[in-house]
């Protein structure tokens, strides 16, 4: 045994690892697939939830921004078509224009100016004074002597500092001239400034050579490239929301969403930090998580503490099963001891009968006349007395050891135990009445039936009347045997008013070898084959007895049919 | 009392043999035999035979059986039974089926006798009063 216990540690160790891990798989599995799909949908879904709000607020401003250029655009070619030069050229004209402009859009217009084929501004109203400032050589006006209508980039011009401008060319027989208005920067500014989202979502355009042309809330220096990038794969005319992710120099993904201004020259670009943008998705990702980590080290400890215990269960089933093998196997072997005893005493009984009827026959030649004055007849019939008392003996040994070891019938059958103690009064009742004994039954009626071995709780109570009736056998007396019923026992009292049961006896009387009978009168076996019996049906049976008084047995069977 | 006609069955020859003898010493008539079937046959041959002492352990047809037979065939045979192992079982079956009595092997050969003796009053007896009654229902028939 103590040899096995490293191994059979080791297979225990083994169980438990393979039970843990076989809990684990099964409980994560689905778990992470089910968690994973679920989540992964709800992420696209939110994904593209907060895309198409990006798109739809990126296209509504960018709407915004190119009416605001257009109108500003179609106000200044009215006043150019709606004016000749000729009153454009007067200065009063001019400011009285300007007023009436800043009147409807406020600062929006910073100045107005008239400005001929060669690059002077042949008439300004404003507030830089800026009459016949030259401007041949600035870029914007070579660019606008080319289109009917132009608004440029932001710069710094002759003043120092950003604006840009919108500029209308009209021809006339004496040569083209250009109205142009300057557009307050910071009103313009304040139209993508404003476009604020979270933390970090800002908005801000950008020329085709990647400059800014507003003012950025955040500094997009590091992201440069990207945005080179964006405006050279742009289509100009492409009027479309472009959203997507990317990113930057940090590491950060960032959300940009682009949409092209003034037919392709500006890209106003909206730009936020994913973690920002998706801040709520974040945060239920970060709340999965932490419920799926709580849920697994659950899990982990669940699998640890259940298996160690189901282990430990299992090696004391193990445990009991050999304990129950080993009994299983004391026991078939006694059933064989027993069996073999029983037909070594029945074939001794044959040759001991023969034996016996010899020495008979030759006491019965002894008779015969011719053997009367033989000297030694007393003798040789001592001797062949003593051969029939052996023989008697012999006969005693066989008979008791056969009736132990007799093949009993443990098959259950449903019987009514009142038939039974009636059958086995009337099988006692001659020696009772040689004993001097009475026996008196007081069966209850309605003993339900129980299921139980016939021969066995025929040996059961046969052994209680002997016990009885060898008790009594001197000065008689009387048996009561009584049956009752209480709900879940059938109750059966054995009593008699015999000598009693020592004390000191008394609690041993169910031990087997156990007998108070002279040697070679009882085996001690009776009473301790009841008590087994008994109690393999569940029952009880106990004793009560009181010198020169009496001994009540009392079985207790639970009725189970 | 006449002498009493006894059939001796066992299968253990040694028995029978000595039995036979100190039965006969004892003024019985002994028929042997050494089984079941054996035992039938004798009965078929002897008419006489008034009691049945029979071993209840036998191969082939063992002593119940034997008794059942012989009980049905020959009601009024009184059939002793003699038991190698005192069970319960086997008396009870014995008594049951008609048995006069059972004796358990090895037996004192008095008891023994006087067991037969009883038998075959008892037999004899029975036949009387069918006798008387035939004899009756004849006298009757004739008034």
């Amino acid at each position: 045994m103590s040899q096995d216990k490293p191994s059979n540690n080791h297979y225990y160790r083994s169980l438990t690892r393979k039970l843990i891990l076989i809990v684990i798989v099964v409980s994560f599995a689905p778990m992470i697939l089910v968690s994973g799909v679920i989540f992964d949908q709800f992420r696209e879904f939110y994904k593209e939830k907060v895309y198409a709000h990006l798109q739809v607020l990126v296209r509504k401003h960018q709407r915004t921004i190119d009416n605001f250029l257009n109108e500003k655009m179609n106000d200044i070619r009215f006043l150019a078509k709606s004016s000749g030069l000729g009153e454009l050229q007067s200065e009063p004209f001019l400011r009285q224009r300007l007023d009436t402009l800043q009147l409807a859009y406020g600062a929006v217009f910073e100045d107005l100016g008239v400005i001929n084929d060669q690059g002077v501004q042949i008439a300004y109203a404003g507030p830089f004074g800026l009459a016949n400032a030259q401007y041949s050589e600035a870029d914007w006006f070579k660019k606008a002597t080319q289109t009917q209508y132009f608004i440029s980039d932001v710069f710094l011009g002759l003043r120092g500092l950003p604006h840009f401008i919108v500029a209308v060319r009209q021809n006339t027989e004496r040569g083209p001239w250009i109205l142009r208005a300057t557009i307050d920067f910071a009103a313009f500014n304040n139209l993508v400034t404003s476009i604020r989202i979270g933390k970090t979502g800002f908005a801000f355009i950008l020329n085709r050579r990647a400059e800014l042309q507003t003012q950025p809330l955040f500094d997009i220096l590091p992201s440069r490239e990207t945005y080179l990038n964006l405006i050279k794969n742009g289509k100009s005319l492409d009027k479309d929301v472009h959203i997507f992710e990317r990113k930057d120099e940090l590491g950060k993904k960032n959300i940009y969403v682009s949409a092209f201004l003034k037919n392709g020259d500006w890209l106003l670009i909206y730009q936020q930090k994913a973690s920002d943008a998706l801040a709520d998705l974040y945060r239920s990702q970060f709340i999965a998580i932490a419920i799926f980590l709580v849920g697994g080290i659950a899990i982990i400890v669940m699998a640890l503490v259940l298996s160690r215990r189901m282990v430990s269960k299992i090696a004391v089933a193990d445990r009991e099963k050999e304990m129950m093998n080993q009994q299983v196997i004391e026991t078939g072997k006694l059933a064989s001891v027993g069996e073999l005893a029983a037909g070594i005493a029945h074939e001794i009984n044959n040759p001991v009968a023969i034996m016996v009827e010899e020495a008979g026959w030759i006491q019965d030649l002894l008779e015969e006349e011719e053997f009367r004055p033989s000297q030694n007849l007393d003798e040789f019939q001592r001797a062949l007395k003593q051969i029939n008392t052996q023989g008697k003996r012999c006969k005693e040994i066989t008979h008791k050891l056969l009736s132990f070891a007799r093949k009993t019938d443990p098959k259950k059958q449903v019987i009514q135990l009142n038939e039974v103690i009636d059958d086995m009064v009337e099988l006692s009742f001659q020696r009772a009445k040689y004993s001097n004994v009475i026996i008196h039954t007081d069966l209850d009626s309605d003993l339900p039936l129980i299921e139980a071995s016939q021969t066995e709780m025929q040996q059961v109570f046969l052994n209680l009347i002997n016990n009885a009736l060898d008790a009594m056998e001197k000065k008689g007396g009387a048996i009561d045997i009584a049956s009752r019923w209480n709900a879940s026992h059938v109750e059966i009292d054995v009593s008699d008013n015999g000598p009693g049961i020592a004390a000191a006896n008394l609690a041993r009387i169910f031990d087997p070898f156990f007998t108070t009978k002279p040697v070679g009168k009882g085996t001690g076996l009776g009473l301790s084959i009841c008590y087994g019996i008994i109690k393999k049906m569940g029952g009880e049976i106990d004793v009560n007895s009181v010198v020169d008084v009496g001994t009540k047995f009392r079985i207790r069977i639970p009725a189970n049919y | 009392m006449a002498r009493i006609n006894v059939l001796l069955v066992d299968d253990e020859t040694p028995f029978v043999e000595t039995m036979t003898k100190r039965l006969t010493k004892r003024d019985l008539r002994i028929v042997a035999a050494y089984s079941g079937e054996e035992a039938l046959k004798e009965l078929a041959k002897h008419s006489e035979i008034e009691v049945v002492i029979l071993d209840v352990k036998m191969p082939v047809m063992d002593g119940i059986q034997a008794l059942k037979e012989i009980k049905k065939r020959y009601p009024l045979i009184e059939v002793i039974m003699l038991t190698g192992h005192a069970t319960v079982e086997s008396a009870i079956e014995g008594m049951k089926w008609g048995a006069f009595d059972y004796l358990m092997k090895p037996c004192d050969i008095d008891k023994l006798v006087s067991k037969a003796a009883e038998a075959a009053a008892k037999k004899r007896q029975h036949e009387e009063k069918i006798i008387q009654a035939r004899l009756k229902e004849i006298t009757a028939r004739r008034a």
